[in-house]
């Protein structure tokens, strides 16, 4: 930036405008999990007054979290609020890293194959099929809804880990392939043809050579889908019931049946969010690499 | 592609022993139809037994659906034995499409005859055929086409979201310190579960006698902040969540695209002493514009999955005023248990869907060919 007299006065003000409005949508974006925060940190007298900082406006309180079995008084004992919540965070945790995984297998295979030969299954070819997978991803979710519900009711898949992971492997599948899509085309095919000369076969070139190019886009991939998988509801919320519940029909449950007390409600809705914030801020580079792979292929 | 000799070839090319011997293919063959006979097998007996004719079979139909894996590997199986090399190729794209077939089509052509079903699951007697009965129905029911509507508003408050993020992305891409912080600060809303999202802001900070929204709105002027009573202030409340989560993803993709831009082409526009906006219209924007549609197609396919919010926060309300279409057959389905008749609104849903699209792409890729 060099720049004389008159422009850096100008500067100065289109920085300020510039850090202005960076700043302004910084707060929009980071203070309702601020407020989820804090208020699950209030009793019942600082919610009703609106107050915002803790130790300044109002004393803390372990409330919201005793609920759950994770306030320091509580930790150490029984407590079924605790376990209900334990179980529903391993079901997700379950459901969605086995669906990513199992999405990233079959995505990555697929992609891998589209991009390296031609294929001819009746009338379609290449094109076709990637067009294929691609249309999933405008399938909305309610088309399927119903025929699922009854489909897996025959095959007493309802509420179980298994039929979860296979409804949530379809729904983030499009997304892997269309990513790993353009990972696999900008990886040299000299480098496979090389270790086929020395006489390995397709599939452990594959897995010795091409996997490892790749493996940063894979982990984008998967992290995009174990995203969109923790935080599904609508499917959840229709196939599971009691065993297989995952953490977002629990909230949602609570917030229709106790959204008076607003310090549980925080408490339960910032633990469903903390492990992906968690995630956005260790990993984000991942994030950002794959949700941009899609956008520059266009 | 383009190329019409070399179709047939592989863009990576093995050359493979060509012999398969007959053993080997016979075997794949025979695998195949065992295991289909197996299937079809247990598929009489179980039916048979579902409808009382035989007094064996198993107490569901998960067998059946072990059966159809056994049947799916032995295909993929088979295919390696017959076509040797060329099977093995085939094994990459296979699974993918059995699993998707399998879990899709079979459900799809299953949801098109209750479709046209009067299937309520409130009534004793279960599915009957009643033909068109439930398009009519469709034809005039008022909420279904509300909620169409509504879908429009949504979609085109898409646009409004794009400037938004479009704007947070040129300033994220210019020179500014500490852009890892915000880039991670304006990422955080899409990683908040919709559910969690509903709680934080549609029932907590919107609450209109203690929520900060509220307050505010108060300390500004506006007596009663209420905003899901009045249809429209509910509606663009909805926009505003929603855009809330999901002006991030469109960021992200602007920001890439922008950083892809050639850095020639902006430093010669400099020299030659274009002004901010003159650069901005005459070339960031017709460059971006792939990127630009692309983002918004993305948009507008997550758009129209909408409902989870829409089903915590106002369940359709105030009078359908922001029901998207998702969130109304749902209701249908749950309130109603009208199981035939949701069906077929998410049909007609589904048609809509793909003729749009289609028409969308359709025009994306021209306008894109003749701006190139």
């Amino acid at each position: 930036m060099v720049a004389k007299g008159s422009i850096m006065k100008n500067n100065i003000g289109e920085k300020i405008l510039i850090y202005g409005i960076l700043l302004f949508w910084t707060f929009i974006c980071l203070f309702p999990v601020y407020w989820t925060a804090t208020t699950s940190f209030k009793t019942a007298a600082s919610v009703t007054q609106g107050l915002l900082i803790p130790w300044i406006d109002f004393e803390p309180s372990w409330k919201g979290w005793k609920h759950l079995g994770l306030s320091p008084d509580s930790i150490f004992t029984e407590s079924t609020g605790r376990e209900e919540f334990l179980t529903r965070f391993t079901n997700t945790a379950i459901i969605s890293t086995c669906a990513s995984t199992l999405a990233i297998i079959l995505g990555s295979l697929a992609a891998y194959g589209l991009s390296r030969f031609n294929y001819k299954f009746g009338f379609m070819r290449n094109p076709d099929i990637s067009f294929f997978f691609l249309s999933q991803l405008i399938l909305p979710p309610v088309v399927l809804a119903l025929p699922i519900l009854v489909l897996y009711r025959e095959l007493s898949l309802l509420d179980t880990h298994i039929g979860m992971i296979l409804l949530y492997t379809l729904t983030v599948l499009p997304i892997v392939i269309w990513i790993m899509r353009d990972q696999f085309n900008a990886v040299p095919i000299e480098l496979e043809e090389a270790a086929l000369v020395d006489g390995a076969s397709v599939w452990v070139s594959f897995l010795r050579v091409v996997f490892p190019i790749v493996l940063p886009g894979i982990v984008s991939a998967f992290l995009l889908c174990l995203i969109l998988c923790w935080n599904e509801y609508f499917l959840a919320a229709l196939i599971t019931s009691t065993d297989a519940k995952t953490m977002p029909v629990m909230v949602a449950s609570q917030i229709s049946s106790q959204s008076i007390r607003w310090w549980t409600m925080a408490a339960v809705s910032f633990a469903l969010c903390f492990p992906l914030i968690l995630v956005a801020i260790f990993l984000e580079r991942y994030i950002v690499k794959g949700m941009a792979a899609g956008a520059i292929k266009g | 592609m383009a190329n019409i000799d070399n179709i047939e070839r592989d863009p990576l090319y093995v050359v493979s022993p060509s012999s398969i011997s007959r053993k080997s293919r016979l075997t794949g063959h025979i695998l195949v139809r065992s295991t289909f006979v197996l299937m079809a097998v247990i598929a009489i007996i179980q039916g048979l037994y579902t409808f009382e004719k035989i007094n064996f079979g198993f107490s569901n139909w998960r067998p059946l659906l072990y059966s159809y894996i056994l049947w799916a590997v032995a295909i993929g199986y088979s295919r390696v034995l017959i076509y040797g090399e060329k099977g093995k190729r085939t094994l990459f794209v296979f699974p993918a499409v059995m699993f998707i077939i399998s879990i899709v089509v079979f459900p799809l052509l299953f949801g098109l005859y209750i479709s046209f079903t009067d299937w309520n699951l409130s009534s004793l007697d279960g599915k009957k055929f009643n033909g068109l009965e439930n398009f009519y129905q469709m034809l005039s029911d008022p909420y279904y086409w509300n909620a169409m509507k509504n879908m429009v508003f949504y979609i085109l408050a898409i646009l409004v979201e794009f400037a938004i993020a479009f704007l947070l992305a040129i300033l994220l891409n210019s020179q500014i310190r500490g852009r890892k912080f915000f880039r991670v600060a304006f990422l955080i809303p899409l990683m908040l579960s919709p559910v969690a999202v509903s709680w934080m802001i549609g029932k907590s900070m919107l609450e209109q006698r203690f929520g900060p929204v509220a307050s505010l709105g108060r300390s500004l002027g506006w007596e009663t902040p209420t905003f899901f009573s009045n249809p429209e202030i509910a509606r663009l409340t909805m926009m505003c969540m929603d855009a809330w989560t999901f002006i991030p993803l469109m960021i992200v993709m602007l920001l890439a695209g922008l950083q892809a831009l050639p850095k020639e082409v902006l430093e010669a526009a400099k020299v030659d002493g274009a002004n901010k906006w003159t650069m901005f219209k005459n070339i960031i924007f017709p460059i971006m514009l792939p990127v630009s549609l692309t983002t918004i197609v993305i948009r507008i396919i997550f758009k129209l999955k909408l409902a989870d919010i829409i089903m915590i926060v106002t369940a359709g309300g105030p009078g359908g005023a922001t029901d998207s279409v998702t969130s109304f057959i749902v209701r249908e389905y749950r309130d109603r248990s009208n199981v035939g008749y949701g069906t077929l609104l998410s049909f007609v849903y589904l048609i809509i869907i793909v003729i749009f699209m289609t028409i969308l792409i359709r025009f994306v890729s021209k306008w894109l060919q003749r701006e190139a």
